[in-house]
């Protein structure tokens, strides 16, 4: 088991800790609903660090992310960042992940913690251009700082003008007394904030200076269940749950992310689906009964029968219901259609949404 | 971890407080801390007659459902309906506004096989 350089920081502080894609990370500290409330209202702030990066630089570097990558890098100029996926030859997703242009022939990708081998593997299999790689996931650490206060509440902390940087944007610069972190105007709660890469022993530091400098607006720590409810509420995909290898970009709702105007790994198969259609689709429902749906748990139909599979599902904290991600087949995903979400002995009444689920 | 010494404990995480052939019965300060944030408590077994080990009903939190076994035999005769509105008096209060159900036990001699607050410590290493 790994520790995240804040691991003690997270124990002292009462943090329930569980194991997460092989780290030892904080599941919450005073509670889920609280937490939670904290993002949605005030600022939050997250340890993330367990997220893998890996530096792509060279004259060939765009190349090789074009190749493996869904999305369009060549839009992305010097501090812009752009969410994207890594298909597979079979119609699935490797991965998704963030890729940062850091400066000419130099960019920074950021994945999901339990994918850091298999997506390194996976990108120098496809790297017979001469793209030089560097996996950096052992050495840097992420905070996520996320909330509608976080630009007020972080803005002493650094030089530069928080509320400048746009969403999707980064800078380089200083933050919390150390030099050449980046800011970036990401996150994965929808209610904004920041994401905060530096050093593993920069991070207690700036960790320190953040509740210090939050503190008067009401910043906690916020662990990893809470990271999720936030996320769902956004309708935002976890991989493993709601995409993985076999669920395709088209059908878990990423073609906005999934660009035809160059090449990609699985291309021709993927602009098929895009054209035709998918078989099958990830859906937002909300029961429309008191319930909590469950990963795992089966979609049936009205007469009972079984048409899909619960990918992600929660007790929203912010609207009070049963919310819940799944694939069922596309005949069945119209919005406002009713499904019913299997909940042991009894099939809950729900209906299809569009996300988010949450509005702000 | 609060674990007051004049109650019962089963393995299950529940506490039992016998006043005659009467059992109330709810769960620990422990099992709600593990569970967090409790959405639900669900109780549809009032008035109906179940063995020792059987579901009762099911408690709800945010991430996760846990069931609850009946520590011991009889009837449900009470759920404690404040938990319908107020579900949180379980992690906030596990041992009094938190109870969840009355029951008339059929066998008193059951009461024996429950485990003392020094067991059930021992049980949840606290």
């Amino acid at each position: 088991m790994k520790n995240t350089a804040l691991t003690q920081t997270h124990e002292s502080l009462g943090a329930k800790m569980v194991p997460f894609a092989g780290y030892n990370m904080p599941v919450q500290y005073e509670g889920i609903n609280i937490e939670h409330e904290t993002v949605r209202n005030a600022v939050g702030v997250f340890d993330v660090s367990h997220m893998g990066e890996f530096l792509i630089e060279g004259e060939y570097a765009l190349e090789l992310i074009q190749k493996v990558s869904s999305n369009d890098a060549s839009k992305l100029t010097i501090g812009k960042a752009q969410y994207s996926c890594l298909p597979n030859d079979d119609g699935g997703i490797v991965d998704d992940l963030i890729i940062y242009k850091i400066k000419e022939e130099t960019y920074l990708l950021v994945v999901n913690a339990s994918n850091i081998e298999k997506d390194w593997n996976w990108i120098q299999s496809k790297n017979n251009i001469g793209a030089n790689m560097r996996d950096l996931s052992e050495d840097y650490s992420l905070l996520a700082i996320q909330g509608p206060k976080s630009i007020e509440a972080m803005q002493s902390l650094t030089s530069h003008d928080l509320s400048a940087i746009k969403f999707y944007n980064f800078i380089v610069g200083d933050f919390a007394g150390i030099e050449h972190v980046i800011i970036s105007a990401t996150g994965y709660t929808g209610s904004g904030g920041f994401e905060i890469y530096c050093k593993n022993n920069e991070v207690k530091q700036i960790w320190d200076k953040v509740l210090d400098a939050g503190a008067s607006f009401g910043i906690k720590p916020v662990g990893l269940a809470a990271r999720d409810t936030l996320r769902l509420e956004m309708g935002y995909c976890l991989y493993g749950n709601d995409i993985d290898d076999t669920t395709s970009p088209i059908e878990a709702g990423l073609g906005w992310v999934t660009k035809f105007n160059k090449d990609f790994t699985n291309y021709k198969a993927l602009k098929a689906e895009k054209e035709h259609g998918t078989n099958r689709k990830l859906i937002a429902f909300e029961l429309d009964e008191r319930g909590i749906p469950r990963q795992g748990y089966d979609i049936v139909d009205s007469s009972g029968k079984k048409i899909g599979i619960v990918t992600s599902g929660t007790m929203s904290p912010s609207l009070g219901k049963g919310i819940g991600l799944g694939y069922v087949p596309t005949v069945f995903s119209d919005v406002n259609s009713k499904i019913q979400i299997q909940i042991r002995k009894k099939a809950v009444p729900a209906t299809i949404v569009k996300l988010p689920f949450y509005k702000g | 971890m609060n674990i007051p010494s004049e109650l019962k404990y089963t393995k299950d995480h529940e506490w039992i407080k016998v006043d005659g052939d009467v059992a109330t019965i709810g769960i620990t300060d422990f099992a709600q801390s593990e569970l967090g944030d409790i959405v639900y408590v669900e109780v549809e077994t009032v008035d109906e007659t179940l063995e020792a080990e059987e579901i009762f009903g099911t408690v709800e939190a945010v991430k996760t459902v846990s069931d609850l076994f009946l520590p011991l035999s009889g009837e449900i005769i009470e759920f404690n309906e404040a938990l319908e509105d107020e579900p949180e008096k379980v992690n906030t209060d596990p041992y009094g506004a938190g109870w969840m159900i009355k029951l008339k036990c059929s066998d008193l001699s059951q009461v024996d096989g429950l485990m003392s607050a020094d067991d059930y410590k021992t049980l949840i290493g606290a």
